[in-house]
Protein backbone atom coordinates (compact mmCIF):
# COMPACT_ATOMS: atom_id res chain seq x y z
CA UNK A 1 0.00 0.00 0.00
CA UNK A 2 2.90 2.31 0.72
CA UNK A 3 3.78 2.17 -3.00
CA UNK A 4 0.53 3.90 -3.87
CA UNK A 5 1.38 6.72 -1.47
CA UNK A 6 4.64 7.33 -3.31
CA UNK A 7 2.94 7.16 -6.70
CA UNK A 8 0.41 9.75 -5.51
CA UNK A 9 3.26 11.90 -4.20
CA UNK A 10 5.11 11.66 -7.52
CA UNK A 11 1.90 12.68 -9.29
CA UNK A 12 1.58 15.64 -6.93
CA UNK A 13 5.05 16.86 -7.92
CA UNK A 14 4.25 16.22 -11.56
CA UNK A 15 1.12 18.38 -11.37
CA UNK A 16 2.97 21.11 -9.49
CA UNK A 17 5.70 21.09 -12.13
CA UNK A 18 2.98 21.28 -14.80
CA UNK A 19 1.52 24.40 -13.13
CA UNK A 20 4.82 26.21 -12.98
CA UNK A 21 5.86 25.16 -16.48
CA UNK A 22 2.53 26.45 -17.78
CA UNK A 23 2.84 29.66 -15.80
CA UNK A 24 6.35 30.25 -17.10
CA UNK A 25 5.25 29.70 -20.70
CA UNK A 26 2.21 31.93 -20.22
CA UNK A 27 4.10 34.93 -18.89
CA UNK A 28 7.29 34.64 -20.92
CA UNK A 29 6.13 33.68 -24.39
CA UNK A 30 6.10 36.30 -27.13
CA UNK A 31 3.14 34.88 -28.98
CA UNK A 32 -0.29 34.98 -27.42
CA UNK A 33 -1.24 31.53 -28.71
CA UNK A 34 1.67 29.99 -26.79
CA UNK A 35 0.56 31.91 -23.71
CA UNK A 36 -2.92 30.37 -24.00
CA UNK A 37 -1.39 26.90 -24.32
CA UNK A 38 0.66 27.61 -21.19
CA UNK A 39 -2.51 28.68 -19.40
CA UNK A 40 -4.23 25.43 -20.42
CA UNK A 41 -1.24 23.44 -19.12
CA UNK A 42 -1.29 25.25 -15.78
CA UNK A 43 -5.05 24.82 -15.40
CA UNK A 44 -4.70 21.07 -16.05
CA UNK A 45 -2.09 20.92 -13.31
CA UNK A 46 -4.48 22.69 -10.93
CA UNK A 47 -7.14 20.12 -11.82
CA UNK A 48 -4.66 17.45 -10.72
CA UNK A 49 -4.18 19.24 -7.40
CA UNK A 50 -7.95 19.24 -6.90
CA UNK A 51 -7.79 15.44 -7.08
CA UNK A 52 -5.23 15.51 -4.28
CA UNK A 53 -7.48 17.84 -2.31
CA UNK A 54 -10.21 15.23 -2.32
CA UNK A 55 -12.55 16.54 -4.97
CA UNK A 56 -12.56 14.63 -8.28
CA UNK A 57 -15.78 16.42 -9.24
CA UNK A 58 -14.10 19.84 -9.14
CA UNK A 59 -11.09 18.46 -10.99
CA UNK A 60 -13.34 17.41 -13.86
CA UNK A 61 -15.18 20.76 -13.68
CA UNK A 62 -11.84 22.54 -13.87
CA UNK A 63 -10.92 20.63 -17.02
CA UNK A 64 -14.40 21.17 -18.49
CA UNK A 65 -14.83 24.86 -17.69
CA UNK A 66 -11.37 26.36 -17.38
CA UNK A 67 -9.39 24.29 -19.85
CA UNK A 68 -12.30 23.55 -22.15
CA UNK A 69 -14.25 26.80 -22.19
CA UNK A 70 -12.08 29.68 -20.98
CA UNK A 71 -8.98 28.76 -22.96
CA UNK A 72 -11.07 28.18 -26.09
CA UNK A 73 -12.77 31.58 -25.65
CA UNK A 74 -9.38 33.28 -25.33
CA UNK A 75 -8.05 31.38 -28.35
CA UNK A 76 -11.11 32.52 -30.32
CA UNK A 77 -10.44 36.08 -29.20
CA UNK A 78 -6.90 35.83 -30.51
CA UNK A 79 -7.92 34.28 -33.83
CA UNK A 80 -11.02 36.36 -34.60
CA UNK A 81 -9.91 39.76 -33.50
CA UNK A 82 -6.52 41.36 -33.63
CA UNK A 83 -4.10 40.43 -36.37
CA UNK A 84 -0.80 39.40 -34.81
CA UNK A 85 1.18 42.56 -34.50
CA UNK A 86 4.85 41.72 -34.30
CA UNK A 87 6.10 45.02 -32.98
CA UNK A 88 3.59 45.10 -30.14
CA UNK A 89 4.23 41.47 -29.34
CA UNK A 90 7.97 41.48 -29.63
CA UNK A 91 8.63 44.87 -28.18
CA UNK A 92 10.66 44.16 -25.12
CA UNK A 93 9.32 45.93 -22.08
CA UNK A 94 11.49 48.72 -20.79
CA UNK A 95 13.74 48.30 -17.79
CA UNK A 96 11.37 50.31 -15.62
CA UNK A 97 8.55 47.94 -16.44
CA UNK A 98 10.59 44.87 -15.50
CA UNK A 99 11.77 46.56 -12.32
CA UNK A 100 8.19 47.43 -11.44
CA UNK A 101 6.98 43.89 -12.12
CA UNK A 102 9.76 42.19 -10.17
CA UNK A 103 9.55 44.53 -7.20
CA UNK A 104 5.75 44.31 -6.95
CA UNK A 105 5.85 40.52 -7.17
CA UNK A 106 8.69 40.04 -4.70
CA UNK A 107 7.15 42.46 -2.19
CA UNK A 108 3.82 40.67 -2.36
CA UNK A 109 5.52 37.29 -2.18
CA UNK A 110 7.58 38.19 0.90
CA UNK A 111 4.58 39.67 2.68
CA UNK A 112 2.31 36.70 2.07
CA UNK A 113 4.96 34.03 2.67
CA UNK A 114 5.60 35.63 6.08
CA UNK A 115 1.89 35.38 6.83
CA UNK A 116 1.70 31.76 5.67
CA UNK A 117 4.72 30.64 7.68
CA UNK A 118 3.90 32.45 10.91
CA UNK A 119 0.16 31.79 11.06
CA UNK A 120 -1.14 28.80 12.98
CA UNK A 121 -4.04 27.15 11.24
CA UNK A 122 -6.39 25.29 13.53
CA UNK A 123 -8.98 22.96 12.01
CA UNK A 124 -12.63 23.34 12.92
CA UNK A 125 -13.68 21.49 16.06
CA UNK A 126 -16.32 19.38 14.32
CA UNK A 127 -15.63 18.28 10.76
CA UNK A 128 -18.01 16.09 8.82
CA UNK A 129 -15.26 14.99 6.44
CA UNK A 130 -17.76 13.97 3.78
CA UNK A 131 -16.14 14.74 0.42
CA UNK A 132 -18.60 12.73 -1.68
CA UNK A 133 -20.35 14.19 -4.70
CA UNK A 134 -23.69 13.21 -3.13
CA UNK A 135 -23.03 15.42 -0.12
CA UNK A 136 -21.91 18.26 -2.39
CA UNK A 137 -25.02 17.97 -4.54
CA UNK A 138 -27.36 17.91 -1.55
CA UNK A 139 -25.70 21.02 -0.13
CA UNK A 140 -25.73 22.76 -3.49
CA UNK A 141 -29.47 22.24 -3.97
CA UNK A 142 -30.60 22.79 -0.38
CA UNK A 143 -28.52 25.08 1.75
CA UNK A 144 -26.51 26.79 -0.98
CA UNK A 145 -29.27 27.05 -3.57
CA UNK A 146 -28.66 30.79 -3.90
CA UNK A 147 -25.03 30.20 -4.94
CA UNK A 148 -26.18 27.69 -7.54
CA UNK A 149 -28.69 30.12 -9.02
CA UNK A 150 -26.19 32.97 -8.82
CA UNK A 151 -23.73 31.09 -11.02
CA UNK A 152 -26.36 30.50 -13.69
CA UNK A 153 -27.64 34.09 -13.64
CA UNK A 154 -24.10 35.51 -13.83
CA UNK A 155 -23.26 33.23 -16.75
CA UNK A 156 -26.48 34.15 -18.58
CA UNK A 157 -25.87 37.88 -18.06
CA UNK A 158 -22.28 37.50 -19.21
CA UNK A 159 -23.24 35.66 -22.39
CA UNK A 160 -25.97 38.15 -23.33
CA UNK A 161 -23.72 41.09 -22.44
CA UNK A 162 -20.83 39.71 -24.46
CA UNK A 163 -23.08 39.27 -27.51
CA UNK A 164 -24.45 42.81 -27.24
CA UNK A 165 -21.05 44.42 -26.70
CA UNK A 166 -19.48 42.59 -29.64
CA UNK A 167 -22.44 43.53 -31.85
CA UNK A 168 -22.33 47.24 -30.96
CA UNK A 169 -18.62 47.35 -31.72
CA UNK A 170 -19.20 45.81 -35.12
CA UNK A 171 -22.16 48.02 -36.10
CA UNK A 172 -20.41 51.30 -35.38
CA UNK A 173 -17.47 50.60 -37.64
CA UNK A 174 -19.71 49.34 -40.44
CA UNK A 175 -19.37 46.11 -42.42
CA UNK B 1 4.45 14.14 6.60
CA UNK B 2 4.14 14.08 2.84
CA UNK B 3 4.10 17.48 1.10
CA UNK B 4 0.76 16.73 -0.51
CA UNK B 5 -0.81 16.31 2.94
CA UNK B 6 0.32 19.70 4.14
CA UNK B 7 -1.74 22.89 4.05
CA UNK B 8 1.34 25.11 3.69
CA UNK B 9 2.37 23.45 0.42
CA UNK B 10 -0.91 24.33 -1.23
CA UNK B 11 -0.85 27.87 0.15
CA UNK B 12 2.63 28.41 -1.28
CA UNK B 13 1.56 27.03 -4.67
CA UNK B 14 -1.46 29.37 -4.66
CA UNK B 15 0.78 32.28 -3.68
CA UNK B 16 3.13 31.49 -6.58
CA UNK B 17 0.13 31.44 -8.92
CA UNK B 18 -0.87 34.89 -7.63
CA UNK B 19 2.66 36.21 -8.14
CA UNK B 20 2.77 34.71 -11.64
CA UNK B 21 -0.50 36.46 -12.45
CA UNK B 22 0.64 39.84 -11.15
CA UNK B 23 3.96 39.59 -12.99
CA UNK B 24 2.21 38.67 -16.23
CA UNK B 25 -0.34 41.45 -15.74
CA UNK B 26 2.44 44.05 -15.55
CA UNK B 27 4.66 42.49 -18.17
CA UNK B 28 2.21 41.63 -20.98
CA UNK B 29 1.75 44.28 -23.63
CA UNK B 30 -1.67 43.21 -24.86
CA UNK B 31 -5.12 43.07 -23.31
CA UNK B 32 -5.40 39.35 -24.05
CA UNK B 33 -2.13 38.69 -22.23
CA UNK B 34 -3.51 40.55 -19.24
CA UNK B 35 -6.69 38.45 -19.41
CA UNK B 36 -4.57 35.28 -19.35
CA UNK B 37 -2.72 36.58 -16.29
CA UNK B 38 -5.97 37.34 -14.50
CA UNK B 39 -6.97 33.69 -14.95
CA UNK B 40 -3.88 32.74 -12.96
CA UNK B 41 -4.88 35.05 -10.12
CA UNK B 42 -8.42 33.69 -10.00
CA UNK B 43 -7.20 30.10 -10.00
CA UNK B 44 -4.76 30.85 -7.21
CA UNK B 45 -7.70 32.08 -5.13
CA UNK B 46 -9.70 28.96 -5.99
CA UNK B 47 -6.81 26.71 -4.98
CA UNK B 48 -6.62 28.54 -1.65
CA UNK B 49 -10.29 27.88 -1.03
CA UNK B 50 -9.89 24.22 -1.88
CA UNK B 51 -6.87 23.86 0.43
CA UNK B 52 -8.63 25.44 3.40
CA UNK B 53 -11.67 23.36 2.58
CA UNK B 54 -9.66 20.14 2.66
CA UNK B 55 -7.73 20.78 5.86
CA UNK B 56 -9.73 23.15 8.06
CA UNK B 57 -13.38 23.61 7.11
CA UNK B 58 -16.22 22.05 9.10
CA UNK B 59 -18.30 21.24 6.02
CA UNK B 60 -16.27 20.20 2.96
CA UNK B 61 -19.03 21.18 0.54
CA UNK B 62 -18.69 24.91 1.21
CA UNK B 63 -15.23 25.39 -0.26
CA UNK B 64 -16.08 23.30 -3.29
CA UNK B 65 -19.19 25.41 -3.96
CA UNK B 66 -17.18 28.61 -3.60
CA UNK B 67 -14.61 27.25 -6.04
CA UNK B 68 -17.43 26.49 -8.48
CA UNK B 69 -18.55 30.12 -8.17
CA UNK B 70 -15.01 31.31 -8.87
CA UNK B 71 -14.88 29.09 -11.98
CA UNK B 72 -18.22 30.48 -13.18
CA UNK B 73 -17.08 34.05 -12.62
CA UNK B 74 -13.81 33.34 -14.42
CA UNK B 75 -15.70 31.98 -17.42
CA UNK B 76 -18.11 34.93 -17.45
CA UNK B 77 -15.23 37.37 -17.10
CA UNK B 78 -13.36 35.76 -20.00
CA UNK B 79 -16.42 35.99 -22.27
CA UNK B 80 -17.11 39.64 -21.44
CA UNK B 81 -13.46 40.69 -21.64
CA UNK B 82 -12.93 38.98 -25.01
CA UNK B 83 -15.94 40.79 -26.47
CA UNK B 84 -14.70 44.08 -25.00
CA UNK B 85 -11.27 43.45 -26.52
CA UNK B 86 -12.90 42.84 -29.91
CA UNK B 87 -14.83 46.10 -29.60
CA UNK B 88 -11.70 48.03 -28.61
CA UNK B 89 -9.89 46.46 -31.56
CA UNK B 90 -12.62 47.50 -34.01
CA UNK B 91 -12.48 51.06 -32.71
CA UNK B 92 -8.75 51.57 -32.19
CA UNK B 93 -7.20 48.90 -34.44
CA UNK B 94 -4.94 47.97 -31.55
CA UNK B 95 -4.97 45.84 -28.41
CA UNK B 96 -1.93 47.48 -26.85
CA UNK B 97 -2.93 49.05 -23.51
CA UNK B 98 -0.41 51.84 -24.15
CA UNK B 99 -2.14 52.91 -27.35
CA UNK B 100 -5.72 52.88 -26.10
CA UNK B 101 -5.69 56.18 -24.23
CA UNK B 102 -8.91 58.00 -25.07
CA UNK B 103 -12.30 57.21 -23.67
CA UNK B 104 -13.92 58.66 -26.78
CA UNK B 105 -12.37 58.03 -30.14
Amino acid sequence: MIVYRYVAEALFFFFTALIFLGGFVAIRSRYLMNAVLGLALALSGIAGLYFHLGSPFLALMQILISVGAVCVIIAFGIMVGPRPKPEAERRIAGRRNIFLAVSACSAGFMLLIAVIVTATWTPAAIRTGDFSVKHLGENLLNQFCLAFELISVVLLAAIVGALIIARIGREETGP
Amino acid sequence: MMPSDNLTTYLVIALLLLVTGIYGMIRHRTFIGMLISSEFILNGAALNFMAFNRFLAPNPAVGQIFTLIIMGIAAAEAAVVVSLILMVYYKYRSIDPGEVRDLKH
